[in-house]
């Protein structure tokens, strides 16, 4: 007797949940060479307005953690990526047409990215912190914060998880929360990641992935005033001088374009903060 | 029957004109419960399917800045201060500094200690008894419980009425309504409407709370409705926003259907307010389609139709902002109350 297939239904991550679209469109994914892999969501500007309130009411519980709780549960997202190893593989084979060996580098390299910038967490402050030298009783000192919500157009070209781990881990390590739109053709292994994160220890809303067009969703995203940063590393295919434009009208950060997937680097936690310098009296010495 | 129910009530205009000049607490009774009970499915799916109206473009427009004339923009805590309440009547006169076309709302709503504030706050703004400009609306008689002696009720309303008050939210008698005692709530609400008198004659608005949520059922929100209403309120309102659940799509409907019912007996218009927990402006429109349907647009006139609501504005300021700029807008772009 044969046993009936039973198909996943693939669907956003906003808030915590697992909703379709609230437009209730869908899209096919398919292998390279065009064979059926799944459905999965289209999301809406609508979605991406939900995942930006979620993303909103998310940052002060993330942001106010100590840098220390940030990276244990950084790095238990990467524990947990280790434990699903078959899933992630067979999902990259399937849709980016990888071999065995191939899929398997791009999840340990997502992987050593995540504990890599785990470690970070309770460490950047002090690379990029300063006690500036000042003539007078005082300490000056200034330190980097969160910025707020940050939307980020994953890369689109090649290796679909590394490439949103990339994007999205050093915007979380200062305690951001984000919006991302995953890899439109490869979207399964930014979903699958969505499982995960939702079952270690990330608050709900802290990671909001959509799948569906960046060119109908990064456009609206951008131009949204409750959005403090604009990540375009795989927007090199869209408008993206357009939406460049579009961020500055409210003051967003913004990064450019990637060629491939960016490198682990310390500038990329450094671009989501911002710098808040304080005087404080020195007490008696 | 007890000899209580014997005594005369109030005799209250609308009541005596319906029920006769033998008004009494049997004979209201009588009235109340002879009214028939309401299909508590049938409600909730009418008012689930006038929820399910997509508004879009230039009527959400016009929706928007119809709720935003319709506000009753409220500040009820213990912890109000007069520099609060100024802060709220300072929104209320410019709810948008960024657009000088937003409309204003239709009153703030405070404690009656906090009437004088409210009232040199809004300056020029203020209606003062007019017809124009933005009315103070004072919740009394012991809000939000009720429980106090009726005279304390009274001074409580008629202090508020003296500092200035255009509008008065009363409560009901919660307690005295589901012991039945249908004649005690109506001889308040009566000498509380009286209290309202001002000394040129002239009345402040009356507006009935009858929190819903602490009624239990649809039977009783509809007689409590019918009560209010026979005994002189201007306005019926759902909840004092301080008991869960507050207001709610079916309630509201429940009432307007009372105040459908009331216009096609007398031709008098009563007005409703459902107030507490209408957060989004989605929520809202699904109100205005409700009263469109159920009693028509011409309710939609803050004389007959007001949100009692304080977070609600932000919610459609900032989607009017999307509307005007074409990008969604933030919390940054709206004050923080």
């Amino acid at each position: 007797m044969t046993r009936l297939t039973v198909p996943k239904t693939y669907k956003l991550y906003i808030g915590g949940k697992f909703p379709r679209s609230e437009s209730g469109r869908t899209y096919e994914v398919a292998t390279k060479k065009g064979a059926f892999l799944a459905n999965a969501a289209l999301a809406s500007r609508k979605d991406a307005r939900d995942a930006v309130v979620a993303a909103r009411a998310a940052f002060s519980g993330w942001s106010g953690a100590t840098g220390y709780n940030r990276g244990q549960v950084l790095y238990r997202i990467a524990e947990l990526l280790e434990g699903r190893r078959e899933q992630f593989i067979d999902e990259l084979m399937a849709t980016e047409s990888l071999s065995k060996s191939a899929a398997t580098a791009q999840l340990d390299t997502a992987i050593d990215a995540w504990v890599w910038y785990a470690g970070w967490a309770d460490k950047y402050v002090q690379v990029a912190g300063n006690g500036n030298p000042v003539s007078g009783p005082y300490f000056n000192l200034s330190t980097p914060e969160p910025s707020g919500v940050i939307a980020i157009v994953a890369p689109q070209d090649s290796s679909s998880l590394l490439g949103l781990v990339s994007v999205i881990a050093p915007a979380l390590v200062s305690g951001n929360t984000v919006v991302v739109v995953a890899h439109q053709n490869a979207p399964l292994s930014a979903i699958s990641l969505s499982e995960v994160l939702a079952t270690s220890d990330v608050p709900g809303g802290v990671v909001n992935i959509l799948t569906g067009s960046p060119a109908e969703i990064a456009p609206w995203l951008a131009s949204h005033a409750d959005v403090n940063g604009l990540d375009l590393a795989g927007a090199e295919r869209l408008e993206w001088v357009d939406l460049q434009i579009a961020a500055a009208d409210t003051l967003k950060r913004v990064l450019g374009p990637v060629v491939g997937v960016p490198a682990p680097s310390v500038e990329r936690i450094v671009q989501w903060t911002e710098t808040k310098t304080v005087w404080h009296t020195k007490s008696l010495i | 029957m007890t000899i209580e129910s014997a005594i005369a009530l109030a005799p209250a205009e609308r009541a005596v004109n319906l029920i006769g000049a033998d008004l009494t607490e049997k004979s209201l009774k009588l009235h109340l419960e002879g009214l028939p009970g309401v299909d508590a499915v049938g409600l909730e799916q009418r008012a689930a399917a006038l929820g399910t109206r997509s508004i879009k473009t230039t009527s959400k427009a016009w929706a928007l800045d119809t709720i935003i004339k319709l506000i009753d923009l409220t500040t009820l805590e213990g912890a109000d201060t007069p520099g609060k309440v100024r802060s709220l009547a300072a929104k209320a006169v410019l709810p948008d500094a960024s657009d000088a076309s937003t409309p204003q709302v239709a009153a703030v709503c405070v404690y009656g200690d906090m009437v004088p504030y409210a009232a040199e706050a809004l300056g020029s703004s203020w209606s003062n008894g007019s017809d124009n400009g933005i009315n103070v609306a004072a919740v009394a008689t012991a809000f939000p419980s009720g429980r106090s002696s009726l005279p304390i009720k009274i001074m409580d309303t008629k202090e508020a009425v003296a500092n200035g008050a255009d509008e008065i939210d009363m409560v009901i008698d919660r307690g005295a309504f589901l012991s039945g005692k249908y004649g005690v709530v109506f001889d308040q609400i009566v000498a509380v409407k009286e209290a309202c008198r001002r000394e040129n004659g002239t009345y402040a608005h009356l507006k009935v709370i009858l929190e819903t949520g602490e009624l239990n059922t649809y039977d009783n929100v509809r007689r409590a409705s019918w009560l209010a209403i026979l005994a002189g309120g201007d306005f019926i309102k759902t909840s004092t926003g301080k008991v869960a659940p507050a207001a709610t799509l079916p309630v509201t409907l429940l009432m307007l259907e009372v105040v459908r019912d009331w216009h096609l007996l007398t031709g008098e218009k009563i007005g409703v307010k459902p107030a507490g927990g209408i957060r989004s402006s989605k929520d809202a429109i699904k109100y205005l389609v409700t009263v469109a349907e159920t009693v028509g647009e011409e309710w939609l006139q803050p004389h007959l139709f007001r949100f009692g609501a304080s977070s609600l504005l932000n919610d459609v300021l900032m989607q009017r902002q999307k509307l005007t700029t074409g990008h969604y807008s933030g919390p940054d772009y709206v004050t923080i109350d």
